[in-house]
């Protein structure tokens, strides 16, 4: 699914990757590690294309709809509802039953009763858990999920365990934390950055 | 059709958040007026049809410039750009959507200022109605792939005036010559191929423009 060779990138002078190789296989678990600034969240966005590389090669086996990416930001409007929100990327993403699909993920996430309110006024955990709600949205093959547990409380922490334990062997997962105990057991592979 | 749908969804959302935030196009509208009058005191009595037109133009393009200003804040502030790229959609419908978003502005603000150009200076001719529609897809097109390109950058507000002014001069040579020449027809001609032009460009580029 992912084969990187030689990957490095430069940002200027800073150089935040070097010379990785690496290889996760469809229906890989891979846990990216590191402390602040090791380029976890860098690699990542390499992976989703959303930086070119500027040594090296990397290569996805699935086009861009296939991807879902969790970064630090929501990546959604504040002056848009969560439902509004959601219905964008439905639309883009074009997904099918696209208001069941949101519904649905709407209730597991616990945002239903605030769908219509303005992500403006959301609580960090409620932005996360929106975020998880974007991502997931469209049904992606390959998962990039960037400190999924960020800011989020006890009850939605048991949530993204869940929803890990439900994606295992289905769906090509790449998680970047810095706090990797809890996700280890489920890693098929773990990429250590410094 | 999935290609018009993309823009629809994204068009929307842009009207959707201009009726929330109404922070644009009060703006525009309040600067377009502020503006005029500026000029109406500034400009002697006896001053002739052209420098009034000329004027006109001057407002108008700053006018764009304040929209296109704000053409991303939304996306850059939430990185929501990053989202829409990632979105299998063809990368152009963004830019078109955006376009449209800032041809509609646009078009409000002249709604506003024609009548006020009319009680400050000279009344409104045909010629000059014509020649602003199609100086605004011009501005609208290049200036959305230019306030995208701005929008990426940190020295975004010196930016984009620095790469929109000179590249819009053509339209206010055309504009301002439609408006006051015998034979309006060569400059609307004019306006209508630089509209192809850089209608054609800017959906092109704007791939390139988003993308590392």
């Amino acid at each position: 699914m992912i084969r990187a060779r030689g990957l490095g990138r430069r940002f200027g002078a800073k150089r935040v990757l070097r010379d990785l190789d690496l290889d996760v296989p469809a229906g890989g678990f891979l846990l990216v590690t590191g402390p602040n600034g090791s380029g976890k969240s860098t690699f990542l966005a390499l992976v989703a294309g959303l930086l070119a590389p500027t040594e090296g090669e990397i290569e996805v086996g699935v086009d861009r709809g296939g991807i879902g990416y969790l970064a630090h930001e929501p990546l959604v409007y504040r002056e848009l509802t969560a439902l509004e929100n959601l219905d964008l990327y439905g639309r883009l993403y074009h997904v099918r039953e696209r208001r069941e699909q949101i519904g649905a993920l709407l209730e597991r996430f616990g945002l239903w009763e605030a769908r219509h309110e303005r992500v403006g006024a959301f609580s960090r955990g409620m932005e996360q858990r929106l975020a998880l709600c974007r991502t997931l949205l469209h049904g992606p093959e390959l998962l990039l999920l960037d400190e999924p547990y960020s800011g989020l409380d006890a009850g939605a922490v048991e949530l993204v365990d869940a929803l890990f334990a439900e994606l295992a062997d289905e769906r090509t997962v790449l998680v970047a934390s810095h706090d990797p105990e809890r996700i280890r057991a489920r890693a098929s592979q773990e990429l250590v950055l410094a | 059709m999935t290609y018009f749908a993309d823009v629809a969804a994204l068009a929307r959302k842009d009207l959707l958040l201009e009726l929330r935030s109404r922070d644009t196009l009060p703006a525009m509208l309040l600067f377009v007026v502020s503006a005029l009058v500026v000029f109406h005191f500034a400009l002697p009595s006896d001053a002739s049809a052209t420098a009034s037109t000329g004027l006109l133009w001057i407002a108008l393009l700053f006018t764009a410039l304040l929209g296109l200003a704000r053409a991303f804040v939304a996306e850059r502030e939430q990185r929501v750009l990053d989202g829409l790229v990632l979105a299998p959609c063809d990368r152009s419908a963004i830019w078109l959507a955006k376009a449209l978003g800032v041809l509609a502005f646009l078009g409000i603000a002249e709604l506003v200022a024609l009548p006020a150009y009319h009680v400050f200076f000279a009344p409104v001719g045909w010629e000059l109605v014509a020649a602003l529609a199609l100086a605004d897809l011009g501005l609208a097109a290049v200036g959305t792939l230019l306030a995208a390109m701005a929008a990426a950058s940190r020295a975004r507000e010196l930016l984009l005036p620095l790469l929109f002014l000179p590249l819009v001069i053509p339209v206010v040579v055309g504009g301002v010559g439609a408006t006051v020449a015998d034979d309006p027809g060569r400059y609307l001609a004019f306006l209508g191929l630089y509209d192809v032009i850089f209608v054609i460009l800017s959906w092109a580029s704007f791939e390139y423009v988003v993308s590392e």
